[in-house]
Order: structure tokens, then C-alpha cells, then sequence
């Protein structure tokens, strides 16, 4: 089934206040900054944020921040953004750092059937603090969770009608991750081609993850 | 201590740094004093460069008229593209460095312990929070080699019996190169294996609150460009 076409503004009326969001991007590289522009013009809030970065001050997802609308991130480099500390420090939103394999890991379960997986990373230091730690042959490993979304708002290169994904250079990072572990996955892609026209050996997304496509 | 002193350091232990790298090793460079490695790896080597958000064959950065803002290292800084390169997600890449594909690290550091414990992200008292790639990279990576000054900006010791900031990994150090001295950690023990010619191992023990051994055999090495 084709993947449905909608501008940005459009695209929000499948988001809900409440709904835990997946951003894709590494710093401002890879994120969908038209989707996310779109979401701060909406009265939606009270969201969890599941990205690397909180964009930095006053763009990309720095802004929803400045909003008041985020209530909970969960992240890997927040420190980008200083704007984070302040929210953080006056008690405005809640942060749950995790190193970056583990929250890529986290979402590559998430989106796999993957409920928790154990990951030599952080044993033994502060952010494995509370968490289930276990010797396997020797080696301490942190039991984490996998992460889910009910909406993954993320950035494509290209997508056919279809909706398969080609991504461009380091701005693909976790958007192909995040397009896994989310109940529904709205793209930003910079063209829509036909499809038969991308080569099938150069497809990232296959379209089955993706459900609504916006041009940026 | 004037800039250019300062600077002139933080290129002395790059320039260290990068006799660690071997021929054909896949290497993540991270950020700070170990970005300056890749000006000193020599020039008969092919040394491929990994950057965490998903790429491989790492190239210099580009001159002005071509910076392409999704071509980036994990600093956020412009690079290039070199023939052979590839690009990856966050997982693979992440799959890469946790999974013991990488041959070497050069990563820098808050504080280091004598049984090679890293702190590197985190001072008590302050709220952090950023982690980013280091645990996994410190954790994954077959060699660990830290770049760092001896000493913090205030002249406060960051080579310690134990660590007393947070740390980043426990006991996954290998090798520890400052303007100053060379060691190698095994099985938790610390030792010397090359100290500048600039200062005698007396002089080098009142600023190393760590305890470490003396390989029997210690090299001495001019490294002019630490001493003032």
C-alpha cells in the first residue's frame, strides 16, 4: 500500500499530547526539521522525547523545549543544548541518559521483538546505577530495556511512493532505527520518486515501516 | 600558562599518540587533544577512520566552499569523504565499537586510575547531561589509548590511585600518553615505559599521585615541546 502523502501541518493531526516521540538527527544533521517546526506551531504537549540531542537553543526540538512541551527526554547528549540544564535544573522536565550504543541498541530491540538485552556498557559506573547487572564468562553486563514510540518522527534522503528509504551520508543515524521501534512512522524526505526507480539494493527502510510521508 | 604553550602540549601528545597506531588499524578518534592524532599518523600508514554517527574512511576536513552540513564527525565538525568510505546507522556503528571491531581509540580524559579505570564525562556537583559514545568506545575498543594532559588546567594531579569522578569504564585502559610520560596498564597494574628527557622520574612521581611500576625497559624520549 502506498505510504500517504501529507504536508507537515497535516501530518500532526496523528499526534496525540501525551505521546511518547521518536526524533531522528545527530545534532541538527539527520533531523526532520520542517516535521518538527510543524509540531511546535500545534497546542500538542506533554511529551516524552526519545532523540540523542534536544536540538540546540532555539532549533529543531530546542524549540518544543522552549515551549514547555517536553516533559520527559531521554537521550544520550543533551549537553548541546543548554537550554536542557536550565529545564532540567528548574525542574520542568525529566531526563533519562543512557550512552549512545545502549539507547541505539534500545531502539533496534524495540523495533525487533527485543524486550530487554544486557550490554557490557556502563557496568560498574553511575548510569548503570538501579539497573539489573549480570556476569556472563566473567564479564559484568547491564540489563536494559528496549525503547518504543507511538510516533517516530524521522528524515529520509529519498522515499519512492511506496515509501522505501534512502538516506544521505551521516544524516541517516538512527532515523532508520527509529523508524522500527514506532507504531507509526511519519518521514521527511527531501524527494518522492516513483516507485521501481530506487535501486532495491540501496533501500535502508523497506516501506512496511513507513506510514506518511512529508517533503521537506 | 600562555596559549601557545598550551597548544603546543596538546600537539606533543597527539603527536605521541599516533606512534600508538599501528598499520591498518580501524581507529575512532575522539574528541579534543585525540582529533589532533590524525595530523601526526605517518604518512606511509593507511589508518581508517571511524566517526560514531555512521561512517567509515573518515577524510580531512573540507575546505570552506564544500562543507556539507550531513557530512559530519561525532564533534559536529565538517569532514570528507575518502574513497572506500561507507555509511551506516547509529546501531551498526554502535555494533561496530561495542562489538570489538575497532582495532584503537584515542580518547581523552578527566582522570585515569592506576588499575586504568577512565572518568571522562561527568564532575560531581555538576548536573551532566551528555554521555554521548564513550562508554561503548571505551568498552569495545581492542586498544584504549588516552590522550591527555598530566594535569588538569588548575595544576590538580588526574592520574589517581582511584578515580573520583564518575566514571566512564572500569579497567579498560591500555595505554596513557601525556606531554610528559608513557604507560601501559595490564591486569590492573600501571607501568612507566617512557618518561621525557625533560624531567626525572622524582619530578614526574610528585605530580602522579598514582602508584606504578618502572618498565625495566624505560625509554627516555625529547619531547621538547613540553618543556618551559
Amino acid at each position: 500500500m502506498p505510504a500517504i502523502r501529507k504536508t507537515a501541518e497535516e501530518a500532526m493531526e496523528y499526534i496525540r499530547s501525551g505521546n511518547t516521540l521518536m526524533v531522528g538527527g545527530f545534532g541538527l544533521s539527520g533531523v526532520p526539521l520542517k516535521l518538527v517546526d510543524a509540531l511546535v506551531k500545534t497546542d500538542l504537549t506533554d511529551f516524552t522525547v526519545i532523540s540523542n540531542n534536544i536540538g540546540t537553543p532555539g532549533q529543531g526540538l530546542g524549540k518544543l523545549l522552549n515551549t514547555g512541551r517536553i516533559k520527559k527526554a531521554v537521550g544520550t547528549y543533551f549537553t548541546t543544548n543548554p537550554d536542557v540544564g536550565t529545564a532540567y535544573q528548574q525542574g520542568k522536565i525529566e531526563v533519562e541518559l543512557l550512552p549512545q550504543g545502549t539507547f541505539c541498541e534500545a531502539l533496534r530491540a524495540g523495533g525487533s521483538g527485543i524486550p530487554a538485552f544486557y550490554t557490557p556498557t556502563a557496568a560498574g559506573t553511575e548510569l548503570a546505577a538501579g539497573k539489573e547487572q549480570r556476569v556472563f564468562d566473567g564479564q559484568s553486563y547491564v540489563l536494559e530495556k528496549a525503547l518504543k514510540a507511538d510516533v517516530s518522527l524521522i528524515k529520509a534522503h529519498k522515499a519512492d511512493d511506496l515509501g522505501n528509504l534512502v538516506y544521505y551520508k551521516t544524516a541517516r543515524n538512527f532515523n532508520p532505527l527509529m523508524a522500527m521501534a514506532s507504531d507509526l512512522t511519519i518521514v521527511e524526505v527531501d524527494e518522492i520518486v516513483p516507485k521501481g526507480t530506487l535501486d532495491p539494493e540501496a533501500v535502508i527502510t523497506p516501506h512496511l515501516f513507513v506510514d506518511i510521508l512529508v517533503t521537506g | 600558562m600562555s596559549d601557545m604553550y598550551t597548544q603546543e602540549v596538546r600537539h606533543s601528545i597527539a603527536r605521541r599518540a599516533a606512534q600508538e597506531l599501528r598499520d591498518g588499524d580501524i581507529v575512532n578518534l575522539g574528541i579534543g587533544i585525540p582529533t589532533l592524532v590524525n595530523n601526526y599518523i605517518p604518512s606511509d600508514f593507511n589508518i581508517h577512520l571511524h566517526t560514531e554517527n555512521g561512517m567509515l574512511e573518515v577524510g580531512p576536513s573540507p575546505s570552506p566552499d564544500s562543507v556539507d552540513p550531513n557530512l559530519i564527525n561525532a564533534s559536529r565538525q565538517p569532514i570528507s569523504e575518502l574513497p572506500g568510505a561507507s555509511y551506516f546507522d547509529s546501531g551498526m556503528s554502535f555494533s561496530i565499537m561495542r562489538g570489538g571491531h575497532l582495532d584503537a581509540t584515542v580518547i581523552g580524559a578527566l582522570q585515569v586510575s592506576q588499575a586504568g579505570d577512565l572518568a571522562s564525562w561527568a564532575v560531581p556537583g555538576r548536573t551532566v547531561l551528555g554521555v554521548g559514545g564513550a562508554m561503548d568506545l571505551v568498552v569495545g575498543a581492542k586498544r584504549v589509548i588516552v590522550a591527555t594532559t598530566h594535569l588538569t588546567k588548575d595544576g590538580n594531579p588526574k592520574i589517581l590511585p582511584s578515580c573520583t569522578y564518575p566514571l566512564t569504564a572500569k579497567q579498560e585502559v591500555d595505554v596513557l600518553v601525556t606531554e610528559h610520560a608513557v604507560f601501559h596498564f595490564s591486569e590492573g597494574q600501571m607501568t612507566l615505559v617512557e618518561i621525557g628527557e625533560h624531567l626525572t622520574l622524582e619530578e614526574l612521581k610528585a605530580i602522579t599521585p598514582a602508584g606504578f611500576g618502572v618498565h625495566p625497559g624505560l625509554t627516555v624520549a625529547k619531547r621538547k615541546e613540553a618543556i618551559h
